[in-house]
């Protein structure tokens, strides 16, 4: 029955030990596992994905129905008739001003007795008809933009929320080390495996789980742009959503370690709180920063280069065309070392930090208490 | 020599000294019980054994060399306040701690079946921690001290919060490691309990040590035996016999304490006198011998 080996326990060699890596794999391991088993995890994932297509292909459902238009008189169908109308002809002037009355058509295009057409609508002037029946000057535009400016709106807020919701996704590892404080589990794994794989497979396994939302993100985002049409919107898109991806992936693994951080300072959810106001700034600001500037290129080229809200701002640059490739790299590069260098810094004060229990832990403290 | 030696460790917190030169050993094979009121440092002595703690001063050795991490990796620790994770389930978590102690998977999932059997736990490896009662948590929490056949065991307050059926499951358990060879620390401060299940007995009060020594040291050390004489009449002439101090009489019971060989005495002159009844030495109980020693 008895399981040990005698051997074993009088060998006062090191015996088997986990690697570091080891160690992180299994912590990040397990993170995966039981993230994968929450529902909010694919509750968010879907809301993300269902609205990406809604925002796409709603657009040409509703509005894509071509302008009905009465007509009286062969003059004036003649008139029409190379413009996308859905025309329908009718007997007299009367009859014409009953549908536009009734808003079964949204114009009625009349001959008018000085020998012209008159265009009859209920309220506002129709603008595409008035444009049909009019000649007008041809236009010439140097830099032609492929988007609209409502689509660039569109394409920018959709980028903010889904850095919005990446960052704040990093809340689960804060969360998660304060469960393992408050459960005191804490103390098994600290004797278990050294302090700093818990923090690295932590990130590690947050960051796995992110990417796999933002590749879905970023294959579904193109799939439904084709579904609704948007092969123009597309292809001013698809290269920004490349750079979105590494840009965002590292912006989340800068969060990351503050966000473990916040979580070791406290001992309990309800404090929680307290430590996580900072991390939120850092990922409200950026967001909130990008949509108001994004009209103002200078501000928006300086946010692309500051680590926290490079993430949003630099992939948003890329799309608008105002960056070019080097300063994508530049800021990428950055963006990375600021990581790195923040998980370092993370991972003493999360060594420090993770015993001391009960009330809130100085930085300071945590700074000096680790090894 | 102990397997595990603890030299004159100290620790305050603030200006509070809570550990005061402590020293003692674990010895393999041998279930040593450590025993303390409440704050009298039983708990900061392990998580220091642990290094969950620094000490302050002293040193903590394994088989006379100081510890390294690498072998405090291998031990198994029972934490004071039981922790584990609320929503994985027990078998999956159980498994899990077994891998990050170093076990390959099929292992680590051969070794949880076992336990859970061991402590009849089996049927609830599926279910969530958190929707096990706490004597079972506690189980579970056993389960998680022992997966990896750790080289020692560290248990603060194995057996508090257990109902008699348990205690007697989660003893099996770790006698059975005991008897492998694997040093076996447990804290407790219920001394009744202790009594029946620990070989050597260390005993703590305020930060120091009070004592230390095998169960039989310590009751010949502490203890002065006493003896109980049930007779047919009255025992009153108990108290005129020579070399005997009379505890206490009660009709046909008297107990007393001898000098040497002084129990013979009286026992002859019991039997001279008519039927001896009974006549039974009385062994200390630890809590007189904690009461004494603190």
């Amino acid at each position: 029955m008895t399981t040990t080996t005698p051997s074993r326990v009088d060998a006062p060699a090191d015996g088997e030990d986990v690697s570091f890596w080891s160690a992180t794999r299994l912590v990040a391991e397990r993170e995966v596992r039981m993230f994968l088993r929450t529902k909010g995890f694919w509750i968010g994932l879907a809301v993300i994905v269902v609205g990406l297509f809604a925002a796409a292909v709603l657009p040409s459902l509703f509005g894509g129905g071509s302008t009905s238009v009465a007509t009286v008189g062969p003059e004036a169908a003649r008139a029409v008739a190379a413009a996308d109308f859905d025309v329908r002809a009718v007997a007299d002037a009367d009859a014409a001003r009953d549908l536009v009355r009734s808003d079964e058509v949204e114009a009625a295009v009349l001959p008018d007795p000085a020998g012209t057409l008159r265009v009859v609508a209920l309220s506002e002037a129709p603008t595409e008809v008035v444009s049909a029946l009019s000649a007008s000057p041809p236009v010439h535009l140097l830099e032609p933009g492929e988007v609209s400016p409502a689509q660039r709106q569109l394409v920018i807020l959709v980028f903010a929320l889904v850095f919005l919701m990446v960052a704040m996704g990093g809340v689960a590892i804060a969360q998660g080390t304060v469960t393992e404080k408050q459960t005191r589990i804490v103390e098994i794994l600290v004797v278990t495996v050294p302090v700093r794989a818990l923090l690295a497979g932590k990130v590690l396994g947050h960051t796995l789980l992110t990417l796999g939302q933002v590749v879905v993100i970023a294959i579904a985002a193109p799939l439904a742009l084709s579904m609704g049409g948007q092969s123009a919107l597309l292809g001013v898109v698809a290269p920004a959503l490349g750079w979105f991806v590494p840009f965002v992936m590292a912006g989340f693994v800068l969060l990351s370690g503050m966000w473990a951080v916040a979580g070791s300072l406290v001992s309990r959810q309800e404090d929680l709180g307290s430590t996580m106001g900072l991390v939120m700034m850092l990922v409200m600001g950026p967001y909130f920063l990008v949509m108001f500037l994004s009209d103002n290129a200078t501000a928006l080229a300086v946010l692309s280069f500051v680590p926290f809200s490079a993430a949003v701002a630099m992939p948003v640059r890329m799309f608008v065309g105002q960056a070019e490739t080097w300063e994508a790299l530049m800021s990428l590069g950055l963006l990375a070392v600021t990581a790195a260098l923040i998980i370092v810094l993370a991972g003493r004060i999360f060594s420090g930090a993770l015993l001391q229990t009960g009330s809130r832990v100085a930085l300071a403290r945590a700074w000096r208490s680790s090894e | 020599m102990g397997m595990l030696t603890v030299s004159n460790l100290s620790r305050s917190f603030g200006d509070h000294r809570v550990l005061d030169d402590v020293s003692f050993d674990v010895r393999p094979g041998r279930m040593t019980g450590f025993l303390g009121a409440n704050g009298s440092g039983k708990t900061t002595t392990m998580r220091i054994i642990l290094g969950v703690l620094a000490a302050h001063g002293g040193t903590v050795a394994w088989h006379g060399r100081a510890m390294t991490p690498a072998q405090r990796r291998r031990f198994g620790y029972m934490p004071e306040e039981r922790g584990l994770y609320p929503k994985m389930k027990v078998g999956e978590q159980i498994a899990w701690l077994g891998r990050l102690h170093g076990l390959s998977d099929t292992d680590a999932r051969a070794r949880t079946t076992r336990l859970l059997e061991q402590l009849e736990l089996d049927n609830r490896a599926d279910d969530r921690l958190e929707e096990l009662s706490l004597g079972n948590q506690q189980r579970a929490q056993v389960a998680a001290a022992l997966v990896h056949d750790p080289m020692m065991l560290i248990l603060d307050e194995p057996f508090s919060g257990l109902d008699p059926l348990a205690v007697d499951i989660v003893l099996a358990v770790l006698r059975d490691r005991a008897a492998g060879g694997v040093p076996v620390l447990f804290s407790s401060h219920q001394l009744s309990l202790v009594e029946q299940l620990c070989d050597d007995v260390v005993i703590i009060s305020g930060g120091s040590i009070a004592a230390s020594g095998t169960r039989e040291e310590l009751h010949d050390r502490y203890g002065t035996t006493r003896f109980e004489l049930v007779v047919d009449g009255d025992a009153g002439w108990v108290r005129d016999q020579p070399g005997v101090r009379v505890v206490s009489v009660d009709g046909p019971r008297a107990l007393f304490e001898p000098d040497a060989g002084g129990e013979r005495r009286v026992l002859e002159a019991a039997l001279r006198r008519g039927e001896v009844r009974s006549f039974v030495p009385v062994v200390p109980s630890l809590e007189e011998i904690f009461k004494e020693a603190v």
